[in-house]
């Protein structure tokens, strides 16, 4: 199946980012395809390579960035949303790129199921 | 046929999207960046409709003045929607009563729902983005 994957929440507030991450994961892991992954709302701050959490945590946009590197997956963040809240791209994490919202939609006619982690 | 299934029937692939609005319009972020994502829907030529339900339907309130809280009143947006053929906008029956609104409180023609009949609504969506 092809799956479309939306992010409305930051990193370590909430575990949106956590849940969508470990979704593609197992989804990946069974054949199934991820389409796309779009960050929206607070969820563009999943996209900044200014991220450092303590050494003992998980490190929620580098391992985003691998699942791109390794599943070729498509992490695409809200330009309008990224603008309002200081997320361009000389901060953009490797993987990740700037677009429209047009790219959601995209995503929700394309993708055979379109699953919101967030609140 | 109607006019959803002779375009979906002939070409390029029409989906059913619903936007769900929960939440209060400038508390948080939700309900203007969902009107984003209807604006940018609403030019895909897909079928498009709107739920208020919960605190969302205090978007639609007639009256908004954000001057004292120094952000935007977005809420004459909604009545942009016609002008991009997003015209079907349904209300949750009660949450309007619970919140002593009703239909004349607000500022767009709706569609006033109960539970169940929001239900079958949604169970005949292909894409629902809750907000």
């Amino acid at each position: 199946m092809k799956f479309g994957l939306l992010v409305s929440e930051g990193p370590y507030t909430h575990q949106a980012s956590d849940s969508a991450y470990q979704f593609a994961v197992a989804a990946l892991a069974r054949g199934h395809e991820i389409q796309r992954v779009f960050f929206y709302h607070d969820g563009v701050n999943n996209a900044t390579r200014l991220t450092e959490p303590p050494q003992d945590d998980r490190h929620v946009v580098n391992r985003w960035s691998a699942l791109a590197a390794d599943h070729r997956v498509d992490l695409v963040v809200c330009v309008a949303a990224a603008l309002r809240r200081g997320i361009k791209d000389e901060v953009l994490a490797p993987g990740f790129r700037i677009s429209g919202l047009g790219q959601l939609v995209d995503s929700g006619i394309k993708a055979d199921r379109l699953v919101t982690f967030g609140d | 046929m109607n006019e959803v299934q002779a375009l979906a029937s002939s070409g390029p692939k029409v989906k059913r999207f619903m936007f769900v609005n929960r939440k209060a319009p400038y508390g948080t972020i939700y309900a203007l960046e969902s009107l984003e994502v209807v604006l940018i829907t609403a030019t895909f030529d897909q079928d498009v409709s709107l739920v208020f339900i919960d605190d969302g339907v205090y978007e639609l309130v007639k009256g908004q003045q954000t001057k004292a809280i120094g952000i935007k009143n977005f809420s004459p947006s909604y009545r942009a929607l016609e002008g991009y053929d997003v015209e079907k906008l349904y209300v949750d029956q009660a949450s309007l009563a619970e919140r002593g609104l009703s239909e004349k409180d607000l500022l767009v023609p709706v569609e006033v729902l109960d539970a169940q009949q929001m239900g079958q609504l949604m169970a005949q969506q292909d894409v629902i983005l809750s907000f």
